[in-house]
């Protein structure tokens, strides 16, 4: 019995090192995230749809983690001041303009850390200050 | 008191088992309705007229010249959009294109999507439209018309009339309308509603076996 609690004990003193582990590095990017998933609700599913697969060949899929990456530094920029122009997106051309969203730059690094991690992406954390420096290099 | 409660568990069960009775549903038929008497035959009798889709004069994406004649025979489906719509429209033609889909090529379904900026969605702009959205044949017409006859129109769908902002934005009204061959409207659903979409699709199945549909006007 006393072999049992004790045992159940270093069990849970166990799991809250674990728990405790999660480095400031992670919460930051659940913190990104989840807030992410709200400005995304309201300002981007309408057209890239709910599993950000876009519609058709009028809005593109978010799923093409090549170009997010490759494109990195430039999707805050699309995000805040829109898109025009032709571009490729897993093979297909899409040329319909996106137009701007006004959101913040905390805004816009959540909805990146959001968009860049589901789908199938895998950018990690984009912050507040990667936003700031890009959007400060917007064409 | 005893009699009562017995009374009312049984009127309960037979409402249940009415309810799930689900295969003789009928939809409702909505908008304004009048009785009128007609002599018949010699004989008088009394008969219901039921609010109709009004007359309409428009062109489809392939430039074709489309009026409510040309849906004589069909059940169908409306919505008003236009192609630079950056809020609701995107949303609500993915959920179109499952409609589409299992109607596509069946005959007798339509589905009309009224562009409410006929201004700046000519023919080859709802063309450009329809085939990136990936629509081919004529199940789904695009369809522009004069402006004021379309938001006059949109009266007889039942729907809230579209308007224009401050800054040239349209405002309107995202349902999908579900008429029959009688021109009468028989739903009316939120096209932004996966959920609502569904029931459309099993409401326009109910409607096909309606006997009346047999009959066109």
């Amino acid at each position: 019995m006393k072999l049992k609690a004790i045992g159940s004990i270093s069990v849970l003193i166990l799991i809250l090192f674990v728990l405790s582990c999660q480095s400031e590095e992670n919460l930051e990017f659940e913190r990104y995230y989840s807030n992410g998933a709200v400005v995304y609700q309201a300002h981007c599913q309408n057209c890239h749809g709910a599993n950000g697969e876009g519609l058709s060949a009028l809005i593109p899929p978010l799923t093409d983690s090549v170009f997010l990456k490759n494109n990195k530094n430039a999707l805050a920029c699309y995000v805040k001041f829109g898109l025009k122009g032709q571009i490729s997106i897993k093979g297909k051309t899409f040329d319909d303009a996106m137009p701007a969203n006004d959101l913040s730059p905390m805004e816009v690094a959540q909805v990146l850390t959001f968009a860049g991690n589901s789908f199938g992406n895998k950018l990690n954390t984009i912050d507040i200050q990667q936003v700031e420096a890009g959007l400060g290099k917007c064409k | 008191m005893n009699k009562l409660t017995i009374g009312l568990m049984a009127i309960i069960l037979w409402s249940a088992c009415k309810f799930n009775a689900g295969d003789k549903k009928t939809l409702p038929i909505y908008g304004n309705r009048h009785p009128i008497t007609k002599t018949v035959d010699g004989k008088t009798i009394t008969d219901t007229i039921y609010q109709t889709i009004s007359k309409f004069k428009t062109v489809n994406q392939y430039g074709d010249s489309i009026n409510n004649k040309s849906l004589d025979g069909d059940i169908y489906i409306a919505d008003f959009f236009f192609t630079t719509c950056p809020s609701i429209c995107p949303v609500m033609h993915r959920n179109m294109l499952n409609v589409y889909n299992v109607f596509k090529g069946k005959g007798d379904i339509k589905i009309i999507s009224y562009s409410i900026d006929p201004k700046h969605d000519s023919v080859p702009v709802l063309k450009k439209y329809a085939d990136k959205l990936g629509i081919s044949g004529n199940t789904w017409w695009f369809l522009q018309g004069k402006k004021d006859e379309i938001y006059k129109l949109s009266e007889s769908y039942l729907v809230q009339k579209p308007q224009e902002d401050a800054k040239q934005q349209f405002i309107h009204d995202g349902s999908f309308l579900l008429v029959d061959k009688q021109k009468r409207v028989r739903g009316a659903y939120d096209g932004t509603d996966t959920k609502q979409v569904d029931q459309l699709i099993a409401d326009i199945k109910t409607l096909q076996n309606e006997p009346d549909q047999s009959i066109a006007q």
